[in-house]
């Protein structure tokens, strides 16, 4: 079936099967394949990409239900010559080994950013209605949807935490 | 995935007639319990009608109380101002449940209506009542007991409702309005809405084929503090071994039954001037005591004391 969605800002239209996941369609039919497949069950992590701004697991959508939405994947975060400020932030800090989780790790951290600064809460907080402090502890609660097999963790937590302003 | 055809619903009573005309199809919203089944090849859909973005997905307020949309992912309820400051206990629920991903497609409905998390349910080379009506339950005797039912199982099926925000929907005292086949709308208690297992665990709630859940009602906030506090093989993204809510004089226990379960007796305890250990085993007194799950009750009862006396000291909405 036909579909419409932008993809790191641009148009791309895919006449495919209905069972092709977001992720495939990345993958498969775009030839975008910093986004993994890891478990393709919603638990690992490693398809995460941002639509509409808001990161979820692209193995877990269908293709069909993005007619019309805004895709950015690691590809359309930052270009070499200039890093997104997670990007950059994973390398200074030597966030990864193998960087097999690492496209998710960034995607997920740039949402995840941004829902820290919109005020969403956490099940750490000690009272859900507080203003959100992104401590190490936050962090990884909010980041626990990504699954580093390498354990990366603690350079992973310092990398978004010299992004969110705080100690690394 | 086997395959199936996809249709966009254009409104909700053409959804509804759509998923009642066709025993092969389901409403399709996050996706997320769904698809993973039909990847698993549990779920088996011939044909998936595409809820997601029909106009049910805010919050307004009503009669001192929140009406939420069905079609509202679980981050954005977690993070609305009204739940944060009046329901707390909702809010705790939502952000004890999944991963931030998931919470940004999981949907207020589609939450009520996930499957449960039983190992045996998705070991599809193992018989399970559930999956194949029938077939038989290998968690009765399997390797499981921390995540059995210890209210209300049958010999067919221990399974347990995995949701954490249905069990603090219940402790809240809330009900689904709903979309019929007909046209018409109605309104179901949430701790109505699922069924015990029975003979016929594969039927898991009072929903008619197509109904849909529009919206979920919330009382106003009862008087008294409220607690969610959930137990779990993992600090963070798995679902619960036991979990309890407490909002005031309400209290409601997760992943203990095949729904989500109002623990009653404790509540009655409560308004006699038990302590909250007492009231606590006010309601594990009437457990189903087996070979495999004695440790599960112990943990509930002291989760639910802990949770009670937590309470007492908890911001009042």
């Amino acid at each position: 079936m036909k579909t419409t969605i932008t993809v790191n800002g641009t148009a791309r239209t895919l006449d495919v099967d209905s069972r092709t996941t977001l992720l495939d369609a990345l993958r498969e039919h775009l030839g975008l394949i910093g986004s993994k497949k890891g478990c393709d069950h919603g638990q690992c992590g490693a398809c995460t990409v941002l639509v509409n701004g808001a990161r979820i697991n692209s193995c877990l959508s269908l293709l069909a239900m993005h007619d019309g939405d805004q895709v950015t994947t690691i590809e359309g975060l930052g270009t070499a010559e200039n890093l997104h400020p997670v990007q950059q932030a994973f390398l200074e800090n030597d966030a990864f080994q193998c960087g097999y989780c690492t496209p998710g790790q960034i995607c997920s951290a740039v949402g995840m950013l941004q829902e820290a600064a919109d005020g969403w809460p956490s099940q750490v907080m000690e009272d859900v209605a507080a203003i959100v402090d992104l401590s190490e502890a936050e962090i990884r609660e909010r980041m626990s949807g990504n699954i580093c097999r390498c354990s990366a963790y603690p350079q992973i937590v310092a990398a978004i935490r010299s992004v969110a302003g705080g100690a690394a | 995935m086997r395959p199936f055809t996809y249709e966009r619903a254009p409104d909700a009573l053409s959804a509804v007639k759509a998923v009642a005309e066709n025993p092969g199809a389901k409403f399709l919203a996050g996706g997320t319990n769904l698809l993973d089944l039909m990847k698993l090849d549990i779920e088996r859909p011939t044909h998936l009608v595409d809820v997601g973005r029909l106009p049910f997905a805010g919050v307004e307020e009503v009669n001192g109380g929140l009406r939420i949309g069905g079609a509202m992912v679980n981050s954005k309820l977690a993070a609305h101002p009204r739940v944060r400051e009046l329901y707390p206990v909702l809010v705790r629920a939502l952000v004890s449940g999944a991963s931030g991903q998931l919470r940004n497609k999981a949907t207020t409905a589609g939450n009520l209506l996930q499957r449960t998390r039983c190992a045996y349910f998705y070991d599809t080379t193992k018989p399970c009542n559930k999956r194949q009506p029938g077939s038989g339950c290998s968690a009765l005797e399997g390797v499981h007991g921390a995540h059995d039912a210890i209210f209300g199982a049958s010999k067919a099926c221990i399974a347990t409702h995995p949701s954490d925000m249905a069990v603090a929907l219940t402790a809240l005292g809330a009900s689904v309005e709903t979309l019929t086949p007909t046209g018409a709308s109605r309104t179901l208690a949430v701790q109505d809405l699922h069924r015990l297992p029975g003979d016929t665990p594969q039927v898991e709630t009072d929903l008619a084929p197509g109904e849909l859940i529009t919206a979920v009602l919330v009382p106003p906030p009862p008087e008294g503090g409220q607690v969610y506090r959930k137990v779990r093989g993992r600090a963070s993204y798995a679902h619960g071994i036991a979990s309890v809510a407490v909002a005031g004089g309400r209290v409601a226990f997760g992943a203990v039954a095949h729904k989500p379960w109002r623990a009653a007796h404790t509540e009655d305890a409560l308004s006699s001037g038990a302590s909250p250990a007492e009231a606590a085993e006010a309601e594990l007194s009437k457990a189903d005591r087996n070979d495999h799950n004695a440790l599960k009750i112990t943990l509930v009862g002291r989760l639910a004391a802990a949770a009670i006396e937590e309470s007492k000291t908890r911001r009042v909405a």
